[in-house]
C-alpha cells in the first residue's frame, strides 16, 4: 500500500470517530449542551482542553520554530505553559463562581455596563480572529503535503472542512470529541519522536534522549554535536542563540502567558466544571496533557535539525563529494517541493546541495572558497518540520499517516473552539445581550452561524497572505489578549475599588497600543505594503518585536484602568458585595445553564 | 448575592499569601533560571543538558505543573480553615 492510501485510511478513520463521537454524544445529550462540561470528571476536561488548547502551532509549527531558533524558541515554551499558572490561580476559581458562561458577560456585569460588555467582544473578536488565522495557516500546510496540492488549495478546502465541523461537531458533545482528538495527537507526535529518539540515542524516551550521548559511537552528547553540526555551517549555537535578544525573550514570553490566560476559549472551558475546586485542579490536569507534548518537542525540533543537515551535508564540508547530490534527494524532498513550501535552486550548477548560513560572514567567505554561490535551500518553510520529520527519518508510512490525522486533529479542533467563541460572542453577547434583547433562540443560533462563516472568510483570506509562521501570528493573537482581557478579568476580581470607567479605558489603552504597535510594523489589518515602519530590528521599540508587544500593552492597560479608576466615583455598593462573594467558594451553583 | 462567611478577611489574605508564594517560584524557574540566569547555570549540566536551557526547555513545565497541584490542595486546606468550602 503507498503512502498516499494509507494516509486517506487513517486520516478518513479519525474524521469518522470524531463524527461518530459526535453523533453519540449529542444524542446523550440533548438540551444539555451548555453543562456538558458539568459531568465530565477534572481529567476529562484537562484531556479536552488540551486538544482544545494545543492547535496547529503547537502541533505543527512549535517544533519547526524550536528546530531553527534552538534555545530562543524556549520562550514558546515556557510563555505557552506558564500562562496555565496564572489561569489557575488568578482566574478560573473566581470566573467559575461568578457562573457565566461568555467572558465578556462577567465583564459587563462585573463593570455593570453594556458599552465593557462591546468593548470586551471586539478584543475577543480581534485576538480569536488573529488566532485562527495561525489555525488555517497549519490546515492549509497539512492538507497541501497530504493531498499533493498548491497550498492555497490545500487552504480552501480546509476552509470548507473547518466550516462544516465547526458548525455540526462544534456545537454538540465538543468535550468527548476532543477527548479523542488529544488521543489521535498526543499518538501522533510523541511515536516518531520515540522512534528518531531511539534512532539517535538509544533513548526510548525524548525528554531524555535529547539529554543523552549519541550513539553513533562519537561519544558526543546529542546538543554538543548539534552546536558543532550548525556552527560549522555558519548558523548560530543551538543552545545559546535567541531570537532578538534577552530583553525580547523575557517580554515575549510574558505576553505568551499573560495571553495564554486570557483567551476566551480557553476560559470558558473552567465555566462549566462541577465546582470551584475542580476548576483549580482542571488546570492541572490540562496542563499535564499539554506537558507531554511540550517537553517532547524541544526533542523534535533539535533531532529533525541534526537529522536535516546530516542528509544534506553527507560528508566533510567543503570536499567536493560532502554534499548530497541533487538527483540522490530522497522521496520526502520531492514530495515537499511539490507544495512549494521548501524550494531547491542549484546556484552554482554543481548538481549537489549547499545549505549553510550565507548571512553569516565568515561562512560565506569560506563558502566562496569552496566554490559554493549561496544558500542553495531556497526555502525550508519552518512550519513542515514535524510533518516532514518522520519522512526524514525513515520511519514506517503509518507513522507518517498518523502525523497527518495528528495535524489536522490540532488544527480543528482549536479552530472548531474559536469559531465558537466568535459567534458566541456576537449572537449571544452582542444580538441577545445588547442589541436585540428578545431575540429568539433560532434567530440567535442563526446569527452565530452566519457570524462563524463570515470568521471563516476573513481568516482564510488572511491565512492567503500570513503575517508569519503560524505559531508567530497565534502570538499575536495572545498579544492581543494579553493586552485587553487579562488585566480586566485580573482587576475585576483581585481590585475592588476598579470601576467602568478604568475597565473600558484599560482596556482600548491596551489593545489600541499593542494592535498600533503590530500594525505599524507589519502592516495595517496585516496586509503587505501598508506597513508604516519596516518589520526590522532597528525600529523596535528597545528591540522588542511586534509579537511580543502585548505585555506592554498588558502593563498599559493596568496603568491608564489603575489612574482612570482613581479619578472617578467607586463602584456601587451591590457590585463591591458581588466581588466579595467571587472570592469564596461557598455557594458556587451547578454550572448555569442560560 | 451572599454575603461570604467565616472570617472574609483572613481568609483573603491567607490566599493573597499563597498566591504570592506561587509566583515568586513560577516567576524564579521560568524568568529567573531560564532566561536572566541562563548563560551562568549553562556551566553546570544535567547529564547532557546545560543546566540554563533545561531549565527552559523542560524543567519549567514540570514545575509548573507541580505548583499548580500544589496551590488547589493548599488552597483546598485554606478553604476548609475558613470554612469557605463547598458541601
Amino acid at each position: 500500500m503507498d503512502l498516499k492510501t494509507m494516509t486517506y485510511i487513517v486520516v478518513g478513520a479519525t474524521f469518522a470517530l470524531y463524527l461518530g463521537i459526535a453523533f453519540w454524544a449529542r444524542a446523550g445529550s440533548t438540551g444539555e449542551f451548555y453543562v456538558a462540561g458539568g459531568g465530565v470528571h477534572p481529567i476529562a476536561n484537562g484531556m479536552a482542553t488540551g486538544a482544545d488548547w494545543m492547535s496547529a502551532a503547537s502541533f505543527i509549527s512549535m517544533a519547526g520554530l524550536i528546530a531553527y531558533n534552538g534555545y530562543g524558541a524556549s520562550l514558546f515554551l515556557m510563555g505557552w505553559t506558564g500562562g496555565y499558572v496564572l489561569l489557575a490561580m488568578l482566574l478560573a476559581p473566581y470566573l467559575r463562581k461568578f457562573g457565566k458562561f461568555t467572558v465578556p458577560e462577567f465583564i459587563g456585569d462585573r463593570f455593570y455596563s453594556n458599552g465593557a460588555r462591546i468593548v470586551a467582544v471586539i478584543c475577543l473578536i480581534l485576538a480569536s480572529i488573529t488566532y485562527v488565522i495561525g489555525q488555517m495557516k497549519g490546515v492549509g500546510v497539512a492538507f497541501s503535503r497530504f493531498l499533493e496540492v498548491e497550498y492555497d488549495t490545500g487552504l480552501y478546502i480546509g476552509m470548507a472542512l473547518v466550516f462544516f465541523y465547526a458548525t455540526l461537531g462544534g456545537m454538540k458533545g465538543i468535550t468527548y470529541t476532543q477527548i479523542a482528538q488529544y488521543v489521535v495527537l498526543i499518538f501522533a507526535y510523541t511515536i516518531p519522536a520515540i522512534f528518531i529518539s531511539m534512532n539517535l540515542t538509544g533513548n526510548p524516551l525524548p525528554q531524555l534522549g535529547l539529554g543523552s550521548t549519541m550513539s553513533d559511537g562519537s561519544g558526543m552528547t546529542l546538543l554538543a554535536k548539534l552546536n558543532l553540526v550548525v556552527t560549522e555551517l555558519g548558523f548560530k549555537e543551538y543552545t545559546t542563540q535567541t531570537m532578538a535578544g534577552r530583553l525580547d525573550m523575557f517580554v515575549y514570553t510574558l505576553s505568551l502567558m499573560i495571553g495564554t490566560a486570557g483567551l476566551p476559549h480557553v476560559i470558558v472551558r473552567f465555566f462549566t466544571v462541577p465546582k470551584v475546586k475542580d476548576a483549580r485542579s482542571s488546570a492541572g490536569w490540562a496542563l499535564v496533557f499539554i506537558a507531554i507534548l511540550y517537553t517532547t518537542a524541544p526533542a523534535v525540533g533539535a533531532m529533525a535539525r541534526l537529522n536535516l543537515h546530516e542528509t544534506i551535508q553527507t560528508g566533510e564540508i567543503g570536499s567536493p563529494e560532502g554534499n548530497l547530490s541533487y538527483e540522490a534527494r530522497p522521496q520526502w524532498f520531492k514530495n515537499w517541493e511539490k507544495t512549494g513550501l521548501l524550494q531547491f535552486e542549484d546556484k552554482n550548477g554543481d548538481g549537489r546541495i549547499q545549505y549553510y548560513n550565507d548571512k553569516n560572514p565568515e561562512m560565506a567567505a569560506k563558502a566562496e572558497s569552496f566554490g559554493w554561490k549561496g544558500n542553495e535551500m531556497v526555502k525550508v518553510d519552518r512550519d513542515i518540520i514535524v510533518l516532514a520529520n518522520p519522512e526524514i527519518a525513515n520511519l514506517p508510512d503509518w507513522v507518517i499517516a498518523l502525523v497527518a490525522a495528528g495535524g489536522l486533529a490540532a488544527a480543528l479542533s482549536t479552530a472548531a473552539g474559536l469559531l465558537l467563541a466568535i459567534s458566541s460572542a456576537i449572537s449571544h453577547d452582542l444580538l441577545k445581550g445588547v442589541f436585540m434583547k428578545g431575540i429568539s433562540e433560532k434567530a440567535e443560533l442563526r446569527a452565530g452561524r452566519i457570524s462563524m462563516a463570515g470568521a471563516i472568510v476573513v481568516a482564510g483570506y488572511l491565512g492567503l497572505n500570513p503575517p508569519g509562521f503560524a505559531a508567530g501570528t497565534v502570538a499575536i493573537a495572545f498579544g492581543l489578549a494579553a493586552a485587553s482581557i487579562f488585566p480586566a478579568l485580573m482587576l475585576g476580581i483581585f481590585y475592588k475599588r476598579m470601576n467602568k470607567e478604568g475597565a473600558i479605558a484599560g482596556m482600548i489603552a491596551g489593545i489600541s497600543v499593542t494592535m498600533l504597535y503590530v500594525f505599524q510594523h507589519k502592516g495595517i489589518l496585516f496586509i503587505k505594503g501598508t506597513e508604516f515602519l519596516g518589520d526590522l530590528g532597528p525600529n523596535w521599540f528597545l528591540g522588542i518585536q511586534p509579537n511580543a508587544f502585548g505585555a506592554i500593552g498588558a502593563l498599559v492597560n493596568f496603568a491608564v484602568a489603575i489612574m482612570v479608576a482613581k479619578m472617578t466615583t467607586e463602584p456601587p455598593q451591590h457590585i463591591q458585595d458581588l466581588v466579595e462573594s467571587i472570592r469564596t467558594p461557598r455557594g458556587a451553583g451547578g454550572a448555569q445553564a442560560h | 448575592m451572599e454575603k461570604p462567611q467565616g472570617s472574609g478577611d483572613a481568609y483573603w489574605r491567607a490566599t493573597l499569601g499563597l498566591l504570592t508564594t506561587v509566583l515568586i517560584i513560577w516567576f524564579v524557574v521560568s524568568f529567573g533560571f531560564g532566561i536572566i540566569l541562563q548563560p551562568m547555570l549553562d556551566s553546570i549540566h544535567l547529564g547532557g543538558y546545560p543546566l540554563g536551557f533545561w531549565f527552559a526547555q523542560q524543567g519549567s513545565i514540570y514545575i509548573f505543573v507541580a505548583l499548580i497541584f500544589f496551590y488547589a490542595a493548599r488552597m483546598g486546606q485554606i478553604d476548609r480553615d475558613h470554612d469557605v468550602h463547598e458541601d
